[in-house]
């Protein structure tokens, strides 16, 4: 049956007309097309990467910004604290430098006070002495014979001398 | 009440209709012609002619004829037209046989007055049908991969989309997983080729008219060459495993080595794949042409029976037709698959390593 026998002259167009095609279709077909599809694919598949890159990085940068943010706080409530107690230990060392001043103050004066005082008693003393000398000489000089008068204003020149001192 | 109405129009265009289809071959019958030989007209459709067939009109064939080129071991290379050899006539020392072993093909009379088959390198009908489609399977893909050219980073939608969908579908889906990773590109493109020459010789073949009609898928010896092709994209650049399970298969050794009956079988296989791919598409596309024009013949075989019988037939015929195209659409679409993948298949046994 004719159906059946291949023909010679359709097998020979057939083999031409399917291996030119081939030929053609191998070189300009079908590979730049599937190298078309296949570059596109790559580049999605690279921006998607990148974006998620991206979408990574600004994670990370909030995140980071977040603990700059968080650190800097920190750093402020650090120094605000610091300030703080420098200020209290300032206040401090000047109250205790303004009682120390105070206490020498109050010391230097009372020592000049006592000075002072020495210096004047010893004042009042040596006039006292003078004063004394002074008045012996002069009741020496009054009245000499009078003993017992004599001796009753030395007494109580004396006392008074010393009640003076004492 | 509107509905009513459509419907009613529906029945009345329906019953004009198959009115019209009734009385056409009714005239018909009427002219006293021969009973209509359906293996005549089926065979005459599927097979390969000289001329374009296109249609009968008042009894005169209206075809396109076909350039007859042969080559006569006596007189040389010949051209002429197939309309010379019309209905028998003969041209020069050639004509087409009416019977014997060559009937239908171009033979030609010797000077010792015996039929010769000269060298028939015609451009007959179904070379035509495929130097068409080879030119419009050209140009569609090369217009795709121009697009690709033009458009750098796109997507394509419409047909080159269409297309783009089709080429990576059997690519990523068919060619790689058949063929693995490592080998499937060098033979993605003659497998793109055959699934493309193969879908849309099929899909043309379908149209009745021409450009269409031809049975070029149906031929044997066109689905013999794309299964050589495959034979040889098998067996030339196979593994060493490959040809190793074919001489010396795992099976246990009394079946190998007396006599080499596992080895044989094997050995037969590397033929047998690639003969039931040919006779599969042969078989398929052949057999579903046989059915539309068996069916559609249907028609004119009832025509002398009624006007009842014929009505009823024809209606019946242009249901079974419609179903059928429908069928033979879907067996373009599933034998071009089968074929790549059953292709991609046996390329990929022959390429694999040992498990």
């Amino acid at each position: 049956m004719s159906l059946f026998t291949p023909d010679s002259g359709l097998l020979f167009w057939m083999i031409v007309s399917f291996g030119l095609v081939f030929v053609i279709l191998s070189k300009y077909g079908f590979p730049v097309i599937i190298k078309a599809v296949e570059e596109r694919k790559a580049y999605i598949d690279h921006s998607l990467e990148t974006a998620r890159q991206a979408n990574e990085q600004l994670a990370h940068i909030q995140a980071e910004s977040d603990r700059i943010l968080a650190e800097a706080k920190e750093r402020q409530n650090a120094i605000l604290k610091e300030a703080l107690a420098e200020k209290e230990q300032i206040i401090d060392e000047a109250h205790r430098k303004a009682a120390a001043e105070t206490r020498l103050q109050v010391e230097e004066a009372a020592r000049r006070i006592r000075e002072e005082k020495e210096k004047a008693i010893r004042e009042v003393r040596s006039e006292i002495a003078d004063l004394s000398i002074a008045i012996a000489e002069k009741v020496m000089k009054e009245k000499i014979s009078r003993d017992k008068e004599q001796q009753q204003i030395i007494d109580r020149l004396l006392d008074e001398v010393s009640f003076c001192k004492s | 009440m509107t509905g009513l109405l459509k419907l009613k129009l529906k029945w009345k265009w329906i019953g004009l209709l198959l009115l019209l289809l009734c009385t056409g071959p009714a005239f018909a019958a009427t002219g006293e012609q021969p009973a209509v030989d359906v293996q005549e007209i089926v065979f005459s459709h599927i097979q390969d002619a000289y001329t374009w067939h296109i249609t009968e009109w008042n009894g005169k064939e209206i075809s396109i004829p076909l350039p007859i080129i042969v080559r006569s071991r006596e007189q040389g290379w010949a051209v002429f037209s197939s309309a010379h050899l019309h209905e028998g006539k003969s041209y020069l020392t050639y004509s087409i046989a009416q019977e014997g072993p060559y009937q239908g093909k171009v033979v030609e009379r010797s000077q010792s007055g015996e039929e010769i088959r000269p060298l028939d390198l015609s451009l007959t009908k179904n070379v035509c049908a495929i130097l068409i489609s080879c030119g419009l399977l050209v140009f569609i893909v090369l217009r795709t991969a121009n697009w690709y050219a033009r458009h750098a980073g796109e997507v394509p939608d419409g047909f080159t989309g269409m297309m783009e969908a089709a080429i990576m579908y059997i690519q990523e889906e068919v060619i790689k997983t058949s063929i693995g990773e490592t080998h499937y590109r060098s033979y993605s493109s003659f497998l793109l080729t055959a699934f493309f020459f193969i879908l849309l010789n099929n899909l043309i073949g379908i149209i009745p008219v021409f450009p269409g009609g031809a049975n070029v898928t149906g031929n044997i010896t066109v689905t013999a060459v794309l299964a050589g092709c495959t034979f040889i994209a098998i067996n030339l650049f196979a593994g060493k495993a490959y040809w190793k399970d074919i001489f010396w298969p795992d099976t246990p050794v009394y079946l190998k080595l007396p006599v080499p009956i596992m080895p044989f079988a094997e050995f037969l296989g590397i033929f047998t794949k690639p003969i039931a791919l040919m006779i599969r598409l042969f078989a398929n596309i052949m057999a579903g042409h046989s059915i539309i024009l068996a069916l559609t013949c249907l028609i004119f075989i009832t025509a002398s029976m009624g006007i009842a019988i014929n009505a009823g037939m024809t209606v019946l015929s242009v249901f079974f037709c419609t179903f059928m195209n429908g069928m033979e659409i879907l067996v373009a679409f599933l034998q071009a698959y089968i074929f790549t993948m059953l292709s991609a298949n046996f390329i990929g046994q022959s390429k694999a390593t040992h498990k």
